[in-house]
């Protein structure tokens, strides 16, 4: 069966994933569409983040299926970086390299692992930098750098390998409140431009203004799910509801 | 430069001090001849010695258990005895067993030399120092950064020279300043299996002139710049790999 972009572009079914006796997913599906938005929201330890990093691989997984254009992520000959070219991950931390420049760390993963040529992929850094609005701070270090202008540097970085999906962890959780928004808006031009994007946040307001579905997590199982619109303001299961209560 | 060379000439006739390196053509050979013999042994164990570091940390991490429990055996074995006892037991005990070839004179000698054992013989004393430095520097290198780089598509080798290595080397830096100004130091040693270095060619002189005196003050102010030059050279490699917002 091949693939095509009617198909979901990620899909997963009845994932189960433990870290020796603990098990932090408890048979999660979902599917995603080209171009959808998708937030992932619930309480700290509810398996958010695992499932994410289980989709570009970081993670293994014990028994289900991901599928990635139709690519099996559980396959045993899995070819990661194929499969890390088409998705690319944002970090809660931003995970810059601290000894390249904001420019020479977008440049890096198109000139050693695409070995695309220098003066294209500079050109590519240049477009993505003035994308994330940090022109004049091509050459400055990480360490040089406020956490939103960093957090900005790591989704131009991500978007330099072209990928077809991306994945966001917690990516606003260590910013200050005021640069929460320049970060905010990056993805939200992103998705505009429809970029096929797997979010797990806490800001409520962003995900029901950007998603088009929203997952709530809860003890490694989805309890609820739906469009922004029913899900904030007809959630239905107690769980949602309590959540709901405690963070709005 | 006669008149140079005169007037140390002049200089022990009219006070007594000597320093027939300085007048004597053939005492100024023997002393030039020690001094770039000291700096030949050192860059041959300092380089040696740094790369015995790098691929020591890296089978450090080896997945095989006998591997890195070679590389403890080797580390405990070149920490815990003294170096002087180790360079014998290589000049004397090692190059015993080892087969003997013909001079050119009709009698046999050993294949390696003096300078050759101290090579080795220090190298591995430094080396195993510099291992455990470099395997901190490892160490210190965020899984995070790691992770990033992964979830870009680089490969295993890619991240080791591309961000683990350049990243730990800025961590280990000044402890290995600190090994290495220790091995140049060391280089000393090789003059008690006569490796004509500065130390055994200023005895040369010493037991010829009877000037004790002068020649230790001489040899104290030379090894004192030529620790003073390698030091110097050191720190301004770490001041120029120094980052901001990265380590201390």
């Amino acid at each position: 069966m091949v693939w095509t972009d009617t198909d979901p572009m990620v899909s997963i079914k009845d994932l189960h994933k433990s870290f020796g006796a603990l098990e932090v997913l408890k048979g999660v599906s979902m599917d995603i569409m080209k171009g959808e938005v998708i937030c992932i929201i619930g309480p700290s330890g509810s398996g958010k983040s695992t499932l994410i990093r289980c989709v570009n691989a970081l993670n293994n997984f014990q028994s289900g299926s991901i599928l990635v254009e139709g690519q099996e992520v559980n396959d045993p000959d899995l070819d990661k970086l194929e499969l890390r070219k088409k998705v690319g991950m944002v970090f809660q931390q931003y995970n810059l390299f601290p000894h390249k420049t904001a420019i020479e760390n977008i440049m890096m993963a198109p000139l050693l692992v695409l070995k695309d040529k220098k003066e294209d992929v500079e050109k590519l850094a240049r477009g993505l930098i003035k994308k994330v609005r940090l022109e004049g701070k091509e050459d400055s270090y990480p360490g040089e750098l406020s956490g939103g202008q960093q957090q900005r540097v790591a989704i131009a970085r991500s978007l330099a390998m072209n990928p077809d999906v991306m994945l966001f962890d917690e990516v606003t959780a260590a910013l200050d409140p005021e640069t929460v928004n320049e970060v905010l808006q990056t993805i939200r031009d992103l998705a505009e431009d429809g970029m096929t994007c797997i979010l797990v946040t806490h800001e409520m307001g962003f995900a029901r203004e950007v998603a088009d579905h929203i997952y709530f997590t809860d003890r490694g199982v989805i309890v609820e799910h739906g469009p922004p619109a029913t899900f904030f303001d007809a959630a239905k299961d107690p769980r949602t509801i309590e959540f709901l209560g405690q963070i709005l | 430069m006669e008149a140079f060379y005169d007037w140390f000439r002049v200089l022990y006739e009219t006070t007594g001090i000597n320093l027939p390196f300085l007048y004597d053509s053939y005492d100024r050979d023997r002393m030039f001849f020690g001094f770039f013999m000291t700096i030949k042994l050192s860059l041959v164990c300092l380089f040696f010695s740094i790369i015995i570091g790098i691929i020591g940390a890296w089978l450090q991490n080896s997945p095989f258990k006998w591997t890195r429990r070679f590389m403890n055996g080797y580390i405990q074995l070149f920490r815990n005895t003294p170096p002087l006892v180790q360079l014998y037991f290589f000049y004397f005990a090692i190059s015993s067993l080892l087969p003997t070839v013909s001079n050119g004179y009709g009698g046999q000698q050993p294949i390696l030399g003096g300078f050759a054992w101290a090579a080795i013989s220090l190298s591995f004393f430094a080396g195993a120092f510099n291992v455990e430095i470099f395997r901190s520097g490892i160490e210190a290198v965020p899984e995070s950064t790691i992770e990033a780089a992964e979830a870009l598509g680089f490969s295993r080798l890619t991240i080791y020279t591309h961000i683990t290595m350049p990243l730990a080397i800025r961590v280990a830096l000044p402890a290995l300043n600190n090994n290495l100004v220790n091995l140049v130091k060391t280089t000393t040693l090789a003059y008690a299996i006569a490796v004509p270095e500065m130390l055994y060619e200023a005895n040369q002189i010493w037991s010829d002139n009877v000037n004790v005196t002068e020649m230790m003050f001489f040899l104290l102010l030379v090894y004192f710049g030529l620790v003073g030059v390698l030091v110097w050279g050191m720190n301004s490699w770490e001041r120029k790999l120094k980052l901001p917002g990265f380590g201390a």
